[in-house]
């Protein structure tokens, strides 16, 4: 973990993605393909910081109608009624179900966001190439990648409502425009996060040596 | 550290990668991502703000019913918006909810647009909104034709009667009272139900009641600037001049009250299709609504001396079975100077029933009074009369009366006075009082003295009969001649055979009871002889007790 120990990076040597093997670049360039496999090698990911920005915007944007619009059309004979996420939670917590209220909310509401939060302040960090807390914010990291597949539990839900509940005559349940702007969340967060390089994070601290960029 | 320089040369050993094109490409499309998401979120939030529907507020009395996400707002059962909230407004008086439509509505959202909570109800006979029972209670809409665009509603208490694309007008009537009419009370036409009463209130002034009715389409081509609309609630029972009248509309107007309408024969009157505008004014009942509305009227005072008791505002005044006009007011007047009192009765005449000929010359004051002056000279009076035995009611009757003292008329006076002549109820009572006059005459006293001793004789000759029929046969025998002689003699010849056969049967008997006669010889013809006259005689006995009359009436024939 030192500084002085030695990196690929340092060596100016690049990993192959798909198969590991290492190689150096040709001379001039910053990537290149793996004489192995064919895979395409860089350094570092390509434009990490620009992809992973774009992407959280991205997921901004679609954020704001993933929580105003409504997620659930549901209609049964006494009525039809749209729902969206935090009136789920709402209706969830008043009638007395706080655990599930809860979940619904962690998941649906508070990691997305809190996802977005962590990447954008990882990017932020990277870009301006601090040396604060590089452990945890690597640790960071691997919680934002490992919590992301598992945000959004209510589009799984609908989603599965969806499939079972459609009784035409009596109740039928369809899924909202929100549920599309949850989806593409889910998925941008989750690109956003394998986007970002966190190799990045070490890199101010080895000794620059005019090779390392974004 | 030994493995340090195999290190280096393993890393001269490292394979070259195969060289890149360089691309700037990767760098540019990775913004399409963020521009593609603010697109679709861009879009997704003009649909939503395109989608959303206008939000109205309407107020109701009470909140039964209705509650914030649950509450639906319904068009013809098609739902149309959501209820989002419900509040009290800030006096606390009534409660304001919220709800929001469905953007398709806002064309409808106008001024005369009606809301009321559909509940379920049992009102006039009918039942509504039962269906609620079990999906909850809505707020029901009617669209209305405004063109004033509106987003805060007073919410109706009750349902509206009709809704706006029923097909029929409504019209206005003013009335009175309200009587036992009610929203929802029946119109009928001919009978049929044409219609309902939509809503009434009180006139401002608080002199009458202005009444909304719906008529429906096929009968509103029936209404005309000539139509009456009459009450015709429950079973109009009237006591009047002409006797006892009873109308009825139906079963349902005996419950719920009712109007009905009727378009009189337009007697050349010009004739148009009446419009909401048109003002209707509902007559109490049919006749009253049936009169002639006449315009021409000329006010007289008939004066009488009699008592018009019987006599109310209304009553007819009659022309020969043809009603000319009506009493309007009955006054009681004293002289101040003679002090007898006098009773003025206010007439009006409709001239226009009594048309003269020459029309020309009606319209004329001076023709018309020339020709009333002319009527007068020939005896025409006024004279009260009893329309009904059973009512007592009375009428005032104009006629001729040739003998009638001459009266001129004063046309200076306002109203003019028509002369009057004692009615026929009077002279009615005359002959009454003349003929008990007479009975008062009738030595009644006497009579009943006389039909007193009569009495009394006879009662003494039955008792005399009673007293005298002993078992002594031969006593009896004689008694019984001599009775019989003496009815003979008292009673009137008419006592019949039975008395002659029972003197015929004593005699003998008593003949042969003598001891010189041969009775021993034949005492079995004897006493057959005996038994007969006693059958007859006690047929006899038989008879006085139960037709005692018969001593001063004679035997009936047909009598046993
Ligand atoms: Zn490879």
């Amino acid at each position: 973990m030192s500084a002085t120990g030695a990196s690929a990076y340092r060596l100016g040597l690049m990993a192959c993605h798909t198969c590991g093997k290492l190689a150096r670049p040709a001379p001039g360039a910053h990537e290149g393909w793996c004489p192995r496999c064919g895979a395409s090698m860089h350094f570092r990911k390509p434009n990490s910081i620009t992809r992973t920005w774009a992407l959280l915007i991205a997921s901004v944007i679609l954020y704001i109608p993933a929580n105003v619009l409504p997620v659930m059309e549901s209609s049964s004979i006494l009525g039809s009624q749209t729902d969206t996420i935090m009136s789920g939670v709402v209706y969830l917590w008043v009638s007395g179900s706080w655990p599930l209220a809860i979940v619904v909310f962690v998941a649906s509401v508070v990691v997305p966001l809190a996802k977005i939060i962590a990447l954008a302040f990882l990017n932020t960090s990277v870009q301006m190439r601090s040396t604060w807390q590089p452990v945890q914010r690597t640790r960071l990291y691997r919680v934002v990648e490992l919590v992301g597949r598992w945000s959004m539990l209510d589009i799984y839900v609908i989603a599965l409502l969806v499939a079972l509940v459609q009784l035409k005559a009596v109740a039928t349940i369809n899924a909202g425009p929100a549920a599309l702007a949850f989806a593409a969340v889910v998925v941008l967060t989750m690109v956003a996060a394998m986007s970002f390089d966190p190799r990045l994070i070490w890199d101010p601290l080895e000794n620059n040596d005019g090779r390392a960029h974004a | 550290m030994a493995e340090h320089t195999p290190e280096s040369d393993n890393l001269d050993r490292v394979a070259t990668a195969r060289e890149q094109p360089k691309s700037r490409w990767s760098f540019q499309i990775v913004w399409l991502i963020p521009i593609v998401s603010a697109l679709i979120g861009g879009w997704l939030a003009v649909k939503a703000i395109m989608e959303r529907g206008p939000t109205i507020t309407v107020t109701f009395q009470n909140a039964e019913g209705l509650e914030a996400g649950k509450t639906k707002v319904k068009y013809k059962d098609v739902e149309i918006g959501m209820v989002k909230a419900v509040t009290l407004d800030k006096d606390l008086k009534r409660v304001v909810a919220t709800a929001e439509l469905v953007k398709d509505f806002s064309p409808h959202l106008v001024e005369d647009t009606r809301f009321w909570v559909v509940r379920p109800r049992i009102s006039g006979g009918t039942v509504s909104g039962l269906s609620t029972l079990l999906s909850g209670s809505y707020i029901g809409v009617d669209t209305g034709k405004s063109n004033k665009h509106r987003a805060s509603f007073a919410g109706l208490e009750t349902p509206p009667i009709v809704t706006i694309d029923t097909p029929g007008r409504e019209f206005t009537l003013r009335s009175h009272n309200l009587a036992s009419i009610d929203s929802g009370s029946p119109v009928f036409f001919r009978k049929l139900q044409a219609g309902q009463v939509t809503s009434y209130q009180l006139d401002k002034d608080g002199k009458g009641v202005t009444l909304k009715v719906f008529v429906n389409e096929p009968f509103v081509q029936f209404v005309t600037t000539n139509t009456r609309f009459f009450n015709a609630s429950g079973v109009d029972l009237k006591l009047d001049a002409s006797g006892i009248e009873v109308q009825m509309q139906s079963v349902v107007s005996l419950l719920l009250g009712g109007i009905a309408f009727e378009t009189p024969d337009d007697n050349g009157r010009v004739v148009t299709a009446a419009t909401t505008e048109t003002p209707f004014r509902l007559y109490p009942n049919r006749a009253e609504a049936l009169k002639n509305p006449d315009t021409d009227l000329a006010k007289f005072v008939l004066v009488f001396s009699e008592s018009v008791r019987g006599l109310a505002p209304g009553a007819p005044v009659d022309f020969r079975g043809v009603v000319v006009g009506e009493v309007v007011a009955i006054r009681a007047d004293i002289d101040p100077k003679t002090g007898q009192i006098i009773i003025p009765v206010d007439v009006n005449i409709y001239a226009e029933r009594m048309r003269l000929r020459s029309r020309i010359a009606a319209k004329a004051p001076e023709a018309r009074q020339a020709f009333i002056d002319r009527l007068v000279d020939k005896g025409l009076r006024a004279q009260l009369r009893t329309g009904s035995l059973l009512t007592g009611q009375l009428y005032v009757a104009l006629d001729f009366f040739p003998q009638a003292k001459k009266a001129p008329m004063n046309w200076a006076a306002t109203p003019t006075v028509l002369p009057t002549t004692p009615g026929a109820r009077q002279e009615l009572q005359q002959a009454i009082a003349s003929v008990a006059a007479k009975i008062d005459r009738l030595p009644l006293d006497e009579i009943a003295r006389d039909a007193r001793t009569m009495m009394g004789s006879a009662d003494k000759l039955i008792r005399r009969v009673d007293t005298e029929v002993t078992p002594d046969l031969r006593q009896t025998l004689q008694s019984g001649t001599r009775l019989l002689q003496r009815v003979d003699v008292e009673v009137v010849p008419e006592a019949g055979q039975m008395i002659v056969d029972a003197r015929k049967a004593l005699v003998s008997a008593d003949r042969m009871l003598a001891s010189e006669s041969p009775i021993q010889q034949d005492a079995r013809s004897t006493m057959r002889e005996v038994q007969k006259a006693a059958h007859a005689f006690r047929m006899l006995a038989d008879y006085l007790e139960r037709n005692p009359s018969a001593l001063l009436m004679g035997k009936k024939e047909d009598t046993p």
